[in-house]
């Protein structure tokens, strides 16, 4: 037993941060804001470090790399709000393309390795989604119709706009003729395997949130001044901070063995992703109300960088399951069939 | 990242489970924070010594096995799945053997730590004093050297002492230079209460155990040989304590996992007698199971960490926060899912949860208060300036 990241993964963890420190700074956050398409440019850059195919095995071109290496990617993502569809593209779609092993994928694979294009994806009924509108591919993934992906057509969707104003949001307003590429169990399976890395993805991300909103505050509390000394001294303002630091320590290693199980694709291993989606999601909301709590009045206001990572938080806690929609689900596994512990 | 247990690791879970599963008392016993219910737990206690279980993450010659820390947690685990005993030696196995193990010396380890495997002596801790509680380095209590040499007089009182009305021995901290800084002049002494001028006095808990003591210490002579650590070095000696008792080895995550379990149950006998459960409820089982849970991952990874030379250091309080307040929730939970039976305390099942509840709410009170552990998280884990 050994429940430590490898010499490889922090590696891995520092390109992605020195990459995002200089191409995903705050300003260029808040720029994300009146853009309506991501960066070529930043997308680019995250190609060359192999993002996107990370979890494409190397018979598809890909890297082949684990669920555990891509959320050790996804942390770094959340810790810098970077406004691009690493979760779509590489955590969601890749892998179920891959998986799907049906010659209309190899096209689109190709191009996402590449770090040509990007993806979308909408579950079950779901109409919008994260980079719909501007993804060249759109996977609908249905448990009980089936997978298709298509390229959506000129006016097939339409932007929607986040509280996040970098989450580009579409809603797809002309689906394409029902066709499946995927149908019966198989489609089921991708689906749900599908859903399983979306949440693990977006908790990975909480994660790195939870933690940039923290280091915020307690960079604050050190500086800010009121009655002739720093803030950080209230046991107020220090209680605030040690509960959310509590609860992103004991977070982020029930993302890591969540990843780690679904990368072993272990019995557990879709309870674990609904536990880690649920907890991380409790943990960066929590962080988020500390941290502007903590700050006063400039957390509030638009000018100060908080908000960008507040606002990522907000959205991302509830995609793909919220807290207590993510309970559930653990709950039925418990509660109704009997899957205890090992 | 390898979460696959060894063969021999197995074969020892393995052991473990049987042995329990042979030994463990099909009846609930009475708690062991009363006389008797003492008395008969320290019979269970030389029954663990017997089978190699007291203490199994200590060396051979001291009564162990010399299992590895991940072992431990997997004893831990059986342990608690299994319903065994409450560990009435825990203070001296779990919190005093650890600083023997870094501060003692040979005579001190060989003399007394085969006799606490035993359970011929079973410990108590003496740092509370009825003036000095979270603020522990505001102790009064006095030692001064033996005009006669060899040792030293102690005189004071301690409270608050867990069992200390049933135990054999306690180790506390004492003034030695009052004229010190308030954490210099502080020494770490070992006692046994039936030493001349020690009286204990019994003080009833808030589920009525007599589980306290208070501790009177009048003129009591201890040997040098009685001292750990350095004289006046007593702070950081008790510091390494208190690491412990906060950190891993007084609440392992078997413990909880294992609680967590009988909530499950529990809620699956209440849904299946056709009792409705609000979802609010259903929310929080899913909840305190998950906590659980977590603690158990998290706790994967504080080994690892232990085990690559990285210490727990004030770290040790996040840990110490984390399982005292789901040990509140889930068992509240319990307490909602109970309904109006909860209060029954004629009915078996509804009073061992209420105990369980009871006994949970102490836990973000002893081994410093949750929030003397979030001042410390703040200071000393997010650097956050102390005054
Ligand atoms: C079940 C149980 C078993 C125990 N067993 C033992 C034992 O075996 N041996 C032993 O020596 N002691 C034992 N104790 C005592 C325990 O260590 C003390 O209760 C604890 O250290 C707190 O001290 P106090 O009770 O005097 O509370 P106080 O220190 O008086 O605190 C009262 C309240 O004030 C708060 N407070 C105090 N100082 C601060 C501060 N600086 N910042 C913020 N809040 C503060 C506390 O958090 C608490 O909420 C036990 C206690 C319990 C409940």
């Amino acid at each position: 037993m050994r429940f430590a990241l490898s010499d490889e993964q922090r590696l891995l963890a520092k390109s992605v941060a020195d990459v995002l420190r200089k191409h995903a700074t705050p300003a260029d956050v808040r720029a994300a804001w009146s853009s309506d398409v991501g960066s070529a440019e930043r997308w680019a850059q995250l190609a060359d470090l192999g993002v996107p195919a990370m979890l494409v095995p190397e018979q598809h071109g890909g890297l082949g790399l684990s669920e555990l290496d891509m959320v050790v990617v996804l942390e770094q993502v959340g810790r810098f709000a970077l406004p691009e569809p690493v979760l779509e593209t590489a955590m969601i779609v890749a892998p179920l393309l891959a998986a799907s092993s049906t010659p209309e994928a190899a096209a689109p694979l190709a191009r996402i390795v590449a770090g040509e294009i990007t993806a979308a994806v909408l579950f079950d009924d779901a109409r919008v989604a994260a980079n719909l509108h501007g993804a060249s591919v759109v996977v609908l993934a249905r448990a009980t119709e089936g997978v298709q992906w298509f390229e959506p057509a000129a006016g097939a969707t339409k932007a929607r706009r986040s509280v996040d104003g970098a989450r580009r949001l579409g809603e797809l307003c002309a689906p394409p003729t029902w066709a499946p590429m995927v149908t019966g169990d198989r489609a089921a399976e991708l689906t749900a395997r599908a859903r399983d890395r979306a949440a693990l993805g977006a908790a990975a991300e909480l994660v790195g949130l939870g933690r940039a909103m923290l280091d915020m505050a307690v960079d604050y509390a050190k500086v800010r001044e009121q009655f002739g000394k720093p803030i950080g001294s209230f046991q107020a303002v220090k209680h605030h901070l040690a509960s959310a630091h509590v609860a992103l320590e004991l977070a982020r290693p029930a993302v890591l063995y969540a990843a780690q199980r679904t990368s072993e694709r272990a019995a557990d291993a879709s309870r674990a992703c609904s536990l880690a989606k649920a907890v991380a999601s409790d943990a960066a909301t929590g962080a988020a109300r500390a941290s502007l709590q903590c700050h006063g009045a400039i957390g509030y206001s638009f000018e100060h960088d908080l908000h960008l990572w507040m606002k990522r938080t907000w959205a991302l806690a509830r995609a793909h399951g919220d807290a207590a929609t993510q309970r559930a689900r653990v709950a039925a596994l418990i509660l109704d069939h009997n899957e205890g512990r090992s | 990242m390898d979460l696959a247990y060894t063969a021999a690791e197995e074969a020892f879970r393995a052991e473990a489970r049987a042995w329990l599963e042979a030994n463990v008392p099909r009846e609930p016993w009475p708690s062991g924070d009363t006389r008797e219910g003492f008395a008969l737990h320290r019979t269970w206690e030389k029954r663990l010594h017997a089978a190699g279980f007291a203490a199994v993450a200590w060396p051979k010659k001291y009564g162990g096995r010399d299992a590895s820390l991940v072992e431990w947690l997997m004893f831990e685990e059986e342990y608690y799945r299994a319903g065994a005993p409450q560990r009435i030696a825990q203070n001296g196995i779990f919190l005093l053997a650890p600083t023997l193990f870094e501060f003692g010396t040979d005579e001190q380890k060989d003399r007394l730590l085969p006799r606490m495997a035993a359970a011929d002596d079973v410990w108590a801790q003496a740092w509370s004093e009825p003036g000095a509680g979270s603020d522990l380095a505001g102790i009064r209590s006095r030692a001064t050297r033996d005009a006669a040499g060899g040792g030293f007089r102690l005189s004071g009182q301690k409270t608050w002492c867990t069992r200390g009305a049933f135990c054999d021995w306690v180790f506390g901290l004492f003034r030695t230079d009052p004229a010190a800084e308030r954490h210099k002049g502080l020494t770490y002494f070992m006692v046994p209460l039936s030493a001349p001028g020690v009286t204990v006095r019994g003080v009833g808990r808030l589920d009525g155990d007599e589980g306290f003591a208070e501790v009177f210490f009048d003129d009591v002579w201890v040997p040098d040989a009685d001292v750990i650590g350095g004289v006046h070095q007593g702070w950081d000696v008790a510091m390494a304590t208190t690491g412990s008792e906060r950190g891993l080895t007084l609440r392992s995550p078997g413990r909880f996992t294992a609680a967590a379990e009988r909530l499950v149950a529990l809620y699956r006998s209440i849904h299946g007698q056709g009792t409705p459960v609000d979802t609010r409820v259903r929310d929080a089982v899913a909840r305190a199971w998950i906590e659980a849970e977590q603690y158990r991952i998290f706790t994967l990874q504080t080994v690892t960490d232990v085990r690559d030379g990285r210490g727990l250091g004030a770290a040790s309080s996040v840990n110490k926060i984390f399982w005292s307040e789901l040990d509140v929730r889930l068992h509240e939970t319990a307490l909602d899912l109970l309904g109006e039976r909860a209060e029954l305390d004629d009915d078996a099942e509804a009073a061992g949860w209420m105990k369980g509840f009871e006994f949970a709410l102490a836990g973000p009170i002893y081994a410093g208060t949750n929030e003397i552990q979030r001042n410390i998280v703040a200071e000393r884990v997010l650097g956050l300036p102390r005054k």
